[in-house]
C-alpha cells in the first residue's frame, strides 16, 4: 500500500521549465507546492562545472544530459496497420531528465509563434479555400490569439535574458529586426550575440535573395544579466557545449538559473527529485483528481495528495500519464473519436552543408546553441502557399552550436566512412565549413498520434506510450520547396561544395537520425471539448482541477522552436488559475 | 590462431607473438611521450586487454589499422590507443545497454527503426568479430581477419558496410556501423578514455578540445585559430 503524505494545494510532474513556472506563479499566489522530478536533482555547480561538461563522449555518446531510455521509452511505426517497435536508443529527438529537463540541453533559440499561426486553419481556409487543406489533415486554430499572449511571451523572454532585435515595437517596424513578427511591447532583454561566420554569411546570402534577415531571438545571454526574478545570467562565451549539455557559463537560460534559485529559498515549495510519478489518481467517478502515486528513490510508492495536478512533464509523458490515468478519452483514428493522442506533430527539419577551402575560417568547434542568423519571407504570410503547394512555413537559419569529432564532422558528397580519403576529409572540413538549416512547420493528421502499446512495458510495468507518425506528402514538398531555397542562397556565397538533404517522395520517417526534439501535440488545446484534450488554459476538459502545460497542447507545430511559445502558455494558463480557478475552482470554460 | 579458444597462447605469450605493427606502434607512440618528460616505465608497457580474448585483441587492432590507417595527414587508430579504448569502452555501463531499451519482444522492422536486436553494444562487437573471423577460416583457409592482408581485408570491410556479409547473429552491416562508430569514438574522445594519445587527433584536425572558451574569437576571420588543444586534465597538445 502507498504510504500517503500529507496534502498540499498543488502537485506539480516533472520540474523543467513548465513546472519551474507553474511552481513559482503558484507560491506567488500562496499555495503549498510540491514538485516530483523522476530525474535527479542539478544545478550548475557540480553538474555542470568545467571542464567535466567538454567531454563529447559523456555528452554525446553516453547522453549524460538526456533521459536513459532503459526504463521508459516510447515505440514507434509509421502507420496504424504496422506493429510498433521501441524507440532503443536516442536518434530522432532527445528526452531530457532531472531537474531542469530539456530546458538544460536545450540550444535556446526563443521565439514567438506569428500571429498567423495561432489562426492556421482559418486562415488558410481564407486565402486559399477550403479545399487547399488536404483530407485526413487535422489542423486547427489555437484557442487563443498571439495578443493574449503577448505579455507572457514578454516576460518569459526577460525571465531568460533573451538576446535579440526586435522587429515590431508597438505596431513600428524597427530596423535589423524580423518585419514580420508579431508587435512586442518592448524590445529584447539583451541585444544579440556576435556573429560567427555562418551566421555572418547568412546575411549576405538572404540579401541576395532579397529576403530580410535577422538574429535569431536566442536565450544565451549576450551580456551579464539580472532577470526580473534577481537570478543572473553571466555572457555566453561560445564553449561550444550547448546543445546536448548543461551551461558551464550560467549564460543559457535554465529553470535551474532563472527560476529555481528562487524556488529553493521558499517554504511553500518542496522539490522531491527521482520521484517518479506513475499515475493520478481521480475520485470514484473519474472527475477530479486526488493527487498522484509516485516511486521514490527507493521503489516505494507514496501518494500525494493535492487539490491541483499539473502535468508539466515533456509533451511526450504528459500524454502518456493522461492515457495511463484516464483522464479524458483515447483517440481513436478510425473513429476519429477520442481526444487524448490525436493531432500528434514534429518538425519538419533539413540540412544543407557548405563547404569552403582552408581560407575560410568557419571554425566549427565555436559554437552558441541559440544565437544566428534566420529570415520569416517563407514563412507565415509571407509563405505563398497556393504557388508553393503545402500548407505550413518554414524558417532558414545558420546557428552553430558547437561541433567536435565525436559529434561528426560533414564531409563532401561521395567521401567514403573510412580509411585515409576519409581522414583526408574531415581534415579538410572541419573548420572550414558551415551549415544552414531549414526549419518546416509540420502538420497534424488523422493518422498521425500517440497511444498506448499492447505489447511493451516499461521498468515498472507501464504500457510504453506509442507514437504513430510518417510523413506526408505536404512535409515531403515543404522540405524539397524550402531545401532548394536554403540550396539557392548557399550557392551564391560560392562553397567549393555542398551537401543537402531535402526528403525524397515517398520518403519514411526515420527515427534513427536526430532531426529535432519537438515532438509537438497529443493532448491539444482547443475550443472543443470533442476534438481537444484542454481547454484554452491547458486544463482538462474532462478532469477540471487537471492541466498539462507543454507542447502537448498545440494542434499541429509551426516553422519555429516551441519553447518560447511553451513557456508563454505556461504564464497563461496560471495567471487563469490564480485570478479565476483558485476563486471558483471548477471548469474555466 | 585457428585453434578454439581454450587452445588459446597465454596472453604474455601472445602480446609477445603479436609483434606485428601495432604494438610496435604504441611503444614508437608511447616514447614520443616521454620526449615531454611525462612518460614512466608503466607507460611503456604494452596495454594488455581485459574484456577482448587474444583472439578478438587481435582483430581490434588489425580493424582499426583498416579503419583509421596511419598515413600522411596524421596518426592512424592504433599508434593513438584506439584499442585501449575499445577494451576500456566495453567495460563501462554504457556497452552492456544501460541507456539503451533492452527488453522484448525483439521483432524485425524497417532499417528506419533503428537496430532491434537484443544484443548489447559490447555483444554486437564481440558477437561480430566471432561471425567475421569464422567467415575467414571458411573463406581463407582457416585463417583469420587479422591474418589476411590489408588488400582482404578492406574488401571485408566494404562487403560488411554494405551488410553484403550473411552473418547468423547480428547484421554485418548493423556489426561493421557500430564497430566503426566506436572506432571513431576512441580515435577523437577526450585521451582520459584510453584513445586519443596526445590528442593526436585534436591536433590533426585543428579542434582545440577541452578548451570551451572562444568569446575572443567569433568574430576573427583573417586568420586560423592559433592554440593548441588542451584535455580534460589540463594538458596541452
Amino acid at each position: 500500500m502507498a504510504t500517503v503524505r500529507p496534502k498540499v494545494d498543488a502537485v506539480i510532474v516533472g520540474m523543467g521549465w513548465t513546472g519551474a513556472i507553474m511552481a513559482k506563479e503558484l507560491t506567488d499566489a500562496g499555495l503549498s507546492v510540491v514538485a516530483l522530478e523522476r530525474g535527479a536533482d542539478r544545478d550548475t555547480q557540480p553538474d555542470f562545472a568545467y571542464p567535466k561538461v567538454a567531454d563529447e563522449l559523456e555528452g554525446s555518446v553516453h547522453r549524460k544530459f538526456l533521459q536513459s531510455l532503459s526504463q521508459e521509452t516510447v515505440t514507434l511505426r509509421h502507420s496504424p496497420a504496422e506493429v510498433a517497435v521501441p524507440y532503443r536508443q536516442i536518434g530522432s529527438f532527445k528526452p531530457g531528465t532531472g531537474v531542469g529537463g530539456a530546458g538544460t540541453h536545450w540550444s535556446g533559440c526563443h521565439f514567438r509563434a506569428l500571429p498567423e499561426d495561432f489562426k492556421l486553419r482559418s486562415n488558410v481556409e481564407k486565402r486559399y479555400g477550403r479545399r487547399f487543406i488536404p483530407d485526413g489533415m487535422t489542423i486547427a486554430d489555437f484557442p487563443v490569439s498571439y495578443e493574449d499572449l503577448e505579455p507572457h511571451f514578454d516576460h518569459f523572454e526577460y525571465v531568460c535574458g533573451t538576446s535579440g532585435k526586435a522587429g515590431v515595437i508597438n505596431g513600428v517596424i524597427q530596423d535589423g529586426g524580423n518585419p514580420f513578427e508579431g508587435s512586442r511591447q518592448r524590445e529584447f532583454a539583451l541585444p544579440p550575440n556576435p556573429n560567427y561566420l555562418g551566421a555572418e554569411q547568412f546575411y549576405v546570402g538572404a540579401r541576395n535573395m532579397g529576403w530580410h534577415p535577422y538574429p535569431i531571438p536566442a536565450s544565451n545571454a549576450s551580456r551579464p544579466y539580472v532577470n526580473p526574478y534577481g537570478c543572473q545570467m553571466g555572457p555566453c562565451n561560445f564553449c561550444g557545449f550547448c546543445s546536448d549539455y548543461g551551461c558551464i557559463n550560467y549564460s543559457k537560460a535554465s529553470p535551474n538559473i532563472c527560476i529555481l534559485p528562487v524556488l529553493r529559498q521558499r517554504k511553500e515549495f518542496e522539490l522531491r527529485a527521482n520521484a517518479h510519478v506513475q499515475k493520478v489518481n481521480l475520485d470514484a467517478d473519474g472527475k477530479r483528481a486526488t493527487g498522484v502515486v509516485y516511486l521514490d528513490g527507493q521503489g516505494r510508492e507514496i501518494e500525494q495528495p493535492a487539490d491541483l495536478v499539473l502535468l508539466c512533464a515533456f509533451s511526450l509523458y504528459n500524454v502518456h500519464l493522461m492515457l495511463l490515468s484516464g483522464i479524458g478519452s483515447p483517440y481513436d483514428p478510425k473513429t476519429g473519436l477520442g481526444t487524448v493522442g490525436r493531432n500528434y506533430s514534429y518538425q519538419n527539419l533539413n540540412r544543407v552543408t557548405l563547404f569552403f577551402d582552408k581560407s575560410v575560417q568557419a571554425n566549427a568547434f565555436i559554437g552558441n546553441g541559440g544565437a544566428g542568423t534566420t529570415m520569416d519571407d517563407l514563412n507565415g504570410n509571407q509563405l505563398d502557399a497556393g504557388k508553393a503547394g503545402f500548407v505550413g512555413g518554414g524558417i532558414i537559419w545558420a546557428r552553430q552550436p558547437g561541433a567536435g569529432p565525436v559529434r561528426g564532422i560533414s564531409v563532401p558528397r561521395g567521401t567514403p566512412n573510412w580509411g585515409t580519403k576519409w581522414k583526408r576529409a574531415i581534415t579538410d572540413s572541419f573548420r572550414h565549413s558551415f551549415y544552414f538549416e531549414v526549419q518546416g512547420a509540420c502538420m497534424s493528421y488523422r493518422q498521425n498520434y500517440l497511444s498506448l502499446d499492447p505489447t511493451y512495458r516499461d521498468g515498472f510495468g507501464r504500457p510504453l506510450l506509442r507514437m504513430t507518425f510518417d510523413w506526408n506528402q505536404n512535409e515531403i514538398k515543404a522540405s524539397q520547396f524550402l531545401v532548394s531555397k536554403a540550396q539557392e542562397m548557399s550557392r551564391t556565397l560560392n562553397p567549393v561544395s555542398m551537401i543537402g538533404d531535402a526528403k525524397k517522395d515517398g520518403s519514411h520517417y526515420d527515427t534513427t537520425q536526430y532531426q529535432s526534439t519537438h515532438t509537438c501535440g497529443g493532448a491539444i488545446m482547443g475550443s472543443d471539448p470533442k476534438t481537444s484534450a484542454l481547454n484554452r488554459y491547458l486544463q482538462s476538459w474532462d478532469v477540471p482541477n487537471v492541466f498539462a502545460i507543454g507542447a502537448n497542447a498545440f494542434p499541429q507545430n509551426n516553422g519555429y522552436n516551441p519553447t518560447g511559445m511553451v513557456g508563454a502558455l505556461g504564464y497563461w494558463s496560471a495567471k487563469a488559475i490564480r485570478e479565476r480557478y483558485l476563486k471558483n475552482p471548477g471548469p474555466l470554460v | 590462431m585457428s585453434e578454439p579458444p581454450s587452445k588459446f597462447p597465454s596472453r604474455r605469450r601472445f602480446v609477445q607473438g603479436l609483434s606485428l605493427i601495432p604494438v610496435v606502434a604504441v611503444l614508437g607512440s608511447c616514447g614520443s611521450r616521454s620526449g615531454n618528460a611525462t612518460g614512466t616505465d608503466a607507460a611503456h608497457k604494452p596495454y594488455e586487454p581485459r574484456f577482448f580474448t587474444a583472439s578478438e585483441w587481435a582483430f581490434i587492432v588489425a580493424i582499426c589499422d583498416r579503419l583509421i590507417p596511419a598515413d600522411e595527414i596524421g596518426p592512424g587508430a592504433v599508434e593513438l590507443g584506439v584499442p585501449e579504448f575499445l577494451d576500456r569502452h566495453m567495460q563501462t555501463p554504457y556497452a552492456s545497454g544501460a541507456i539503451w531499451y533492452m527488453q522484448g519482444p525483439f521483432l524485425e522492422a524497417a532499417p528506419e527503426f533503428g537496430y532491434q536486436g537484443r544484443l548489447a553494444l559490447r555483444d554486437i562487437l564481440r558477437v561480430g568479430i566471432a561471425e567475421m573471423d569464422a567467415h575467414c577460416h571458411k573463406a581463407f583457409g582457416g585463417k583469420s581477419f587479422a591474418q589476411l592482408t590489408a588488400a582482404e581485408q578492406e574488401s571485408l570491410l566494404e562487403a560488411a558496410q554494405a551488410g553484403s556479409l550473411q552473418f547468423d547473429n547480428i547484421s554485418s552491416k548493423a556489426f561493421f556501423s557500430y564497430l566503426l562508430g566506436e572506432v571513431r569514438n576512441g580515435y577523437f574522445a577526450d585521451p582520459a578514455y584510453g584513445g586519443n594519445k596526445g590528442m593526436g587527433s585534436w591536433k590533426m584536425i585543428g579542434y582545440p578540445g577541452a578548451r570551451a572558451d572562444y568569446m575572443d574569437w567569433v568574430t576573427v576571420r583573417d586568420k586560423p585559430y592559433p592554440l593548441p588543444p588542451v584535455d580534460l586534465a589540463g594538458k596541452r597538445g
